[in-house]
């Protein structure tokens, strides 16, 4: 008698260890191979950009740290700019510095849990992810110095960041950027040469570049498949001209090429902190903006290369205390276009970690 | 640094290419009639010297008097920049083509437009809600809509 076969829909999600969040994939599989896949999400939905139209310029702030939440200070950075550019207002040079060190320390932290977390999916259990979240929690007690806060930071306002840095901070800058080349690689000591890791990661879930490209996929995804842009080299914002630093690129555009890309970035971090450090001026650290900015009718579009990639505020004025609108281009939420196409083909111990390579946040997928 | 193209010089070049088919340019921007927009936006991909092949995004605004459609464009390979705006003056049925078929990461913004703001865009592979569930009343980022 012949076997009978016929595919078979699950749900993945919305409440399962690895989906970073309430997020569903509703797949179908013949066997074991995915055939189909269909992302649902939106169970995180506030209506950011709803709520922003009802707030002046600076509460918008607090709003933007709940996007992202791994990575507050990049979605901070890249709010702010825009108002400023909406506004005409620029930051003194001291803040523009704090704002580059916190925004790759904030880099730092988020390819620390993207790093971990992907590991957690190959089925390296807890162990490892405890390892970046010893090295993230560093990160965060300095954050807790700038501005008492570790998660919901709102340290920047347009025009500058909320305080100068106190004393300690300095010290203890030197010794986690002095020590982390040396975290970086204990972290990869157990990965990047790891004989399972290659086998589960090498030539799965591959991007083509035009698929890439085409798809407006951004950051570590898009560099990953061996394009190489930027905007922190394309078009630099703050202090980004004044540093040096290189931008690693893949080569296949597979799962490990995503990973690896983080890596390499989280050491060019470092370069970019210790000469930010080297640099820094005295100065004020906030210009004398207005609480209730009131910047002229028309519309910016700026952005900023956040951890996850190209995070733009595209902010319509019409002159009163609050934006008309406030658009958020959430690269978390541009990246998951092509996960269908990473995904069909594979299996589902495979869909497990090219989802986990994404590297996606649903409180900005959601928003 | 990324340049950004002036409104004017391409509206001259759209213009050439597609007569009719702009309807006002400044400095920044260009204005496209949304019958038009879709050729418009293609030329911009593919013509000669233009090379507009990321589509950053796509966004949405409720003017009352009219929705506007704004998509930012760069050229990776000359590092430049546009901006590209349309307008649909209908409240009840607003609709505009869709870019999928040029740039696949117009798929999620385009749902998300349709969901928040109740624009239909024609030709989409799959038109429906992304972030608010089915029966959802009502689209909550255009400004008359009430709780």
């Amino acid at each position: 008698m012949a076997l009978r076969t016929e595919p078979v829909t699950v749900n993945l999600g919305p409440q399962h260890p690895s989906t970073h969040g309430v997020f569903r994939l509703r797949v179908t599989f013949d066997g074991e191979v995915v055939i189909d896949v269909e992302p649902v999400f939106g169970y995180l939905h506030r209506g950011t950009e709803k709520l922003a139209e009802e707030r002046s310029y600076v509460q918008i702030v607090t709003l933007t740290d709940r996007l992202d939440y791994v990575s507050s200070m990049s979605n901070n950075l890249a709010y702010v700019r825009s108002v400023e550019k909406l506004a005409g207002l620029e930051a003194p040079a001291r803040a523009q510095y704090l704002r580059v060190i916190c925004a790759e320390l904030q880099r730092l932290a988020s390819h620390f849990i993207a790093t971990g977390f992907m590991l957690q999916e190959l089925g390296a259990f807890a162990t490892p992810l405890m390892y970046c979240f010893r090295e993230r929690e560093r990160i965060l007690d300095l954050f807790e110095m700038l501005c008492g806060a570790r998660i919901t930071l709102s340290y920047m306002r347009p025009g500058g960041v909320l305080q100068d840095a106190p004393d300690e901070f300095w010290p203890a800058l030197d010794v986690l950027v002095g020590n982390m080349p040396q975290y970086i690689d204990e972290l990869e000591g157990l990965i990047t040469t790891n004989e399972i890791v290659l086998a589960r990661t090498r030539n799965i879930g591959v991007v083509p570049p035009d698929l890439a490209v085409a798809g407006s996929l951004s950051g570590p995804m898009l560099r990953a498949s061996g394009v190489q842009w930027d905007l922190r080299k394309a078009a630099p914002y703050e202090v980004y001209d004044c540093v040096e630093f290189d931008v690693p690129i893949g080569s296949q555009g597979d799962t490990y090429d995503r990973y690896y890309v983080r890596i390499q970035e989280m050491r060019e971090s470092v370069r970019i902190i210790e000469q930010c450090t080297a640099q820094i001026p005295e100065g004020p650290v906030l210009s004398d903006a207005p609480f209730f900015l009131r910047p002229p009718a028309g519309d910016v579009y700026t952005a900023i290369e956040g951890p996850k990639g190209e995070l733009g505020f595209y902010l319509s004025s019409d002159g009163g205390i609050a934006p008309y609108r406030c658009k958020i281009r959430a690269p978390s939420f541009i990246n998951l276009t092509v996960l269908r196409d990473m995904l069909v083909g594979w299996k589902l111990a495979d869909l497990i970690i090219i989802f986990g390579s994404t590297d996606v946040v649903l409180g900005e997928v959601d928003r | 640094m990324t340049r950004a193209v002036a409104g004017t010089g391409l509206a001259q070049r759209i213009e050439a290419r597609i007569p009719g088919s702009v309807a006002a340019s400044n400095a920044a921007e260009v204005w496209v009639r949304s019958e038009a927009l879709h050729d418009a936006l293609q030329f911009l991909r593919d013509g000669d010297g233009l090379d507009f092949q990321f589509l950053n995004a796509v966004t949405a605004v409720d003017y009352v008097e009219f929705f506007e459609l704004v998509y930012h464009l760069t050229s990776l390979r000359r590092n430049a920049s546009c901006t590209v705006k349309t307008r649909l003056y209908s409240r009840e049925d607003p609709f505009a083509p869709s870019v999928v078929d040029l740039w696949r990461g117009a798929e999620l913004q385009e749902r998300e437009i349709y969901d928040l703001m109740g624009i239909t865009f024609q030709g989409h592979p799959n038109m429906k809600r992304v972030l608010l569930w089915e029966g959802f009343p009502g689209h909550p980022l255009r400004k008359d809509f009430i709780r």
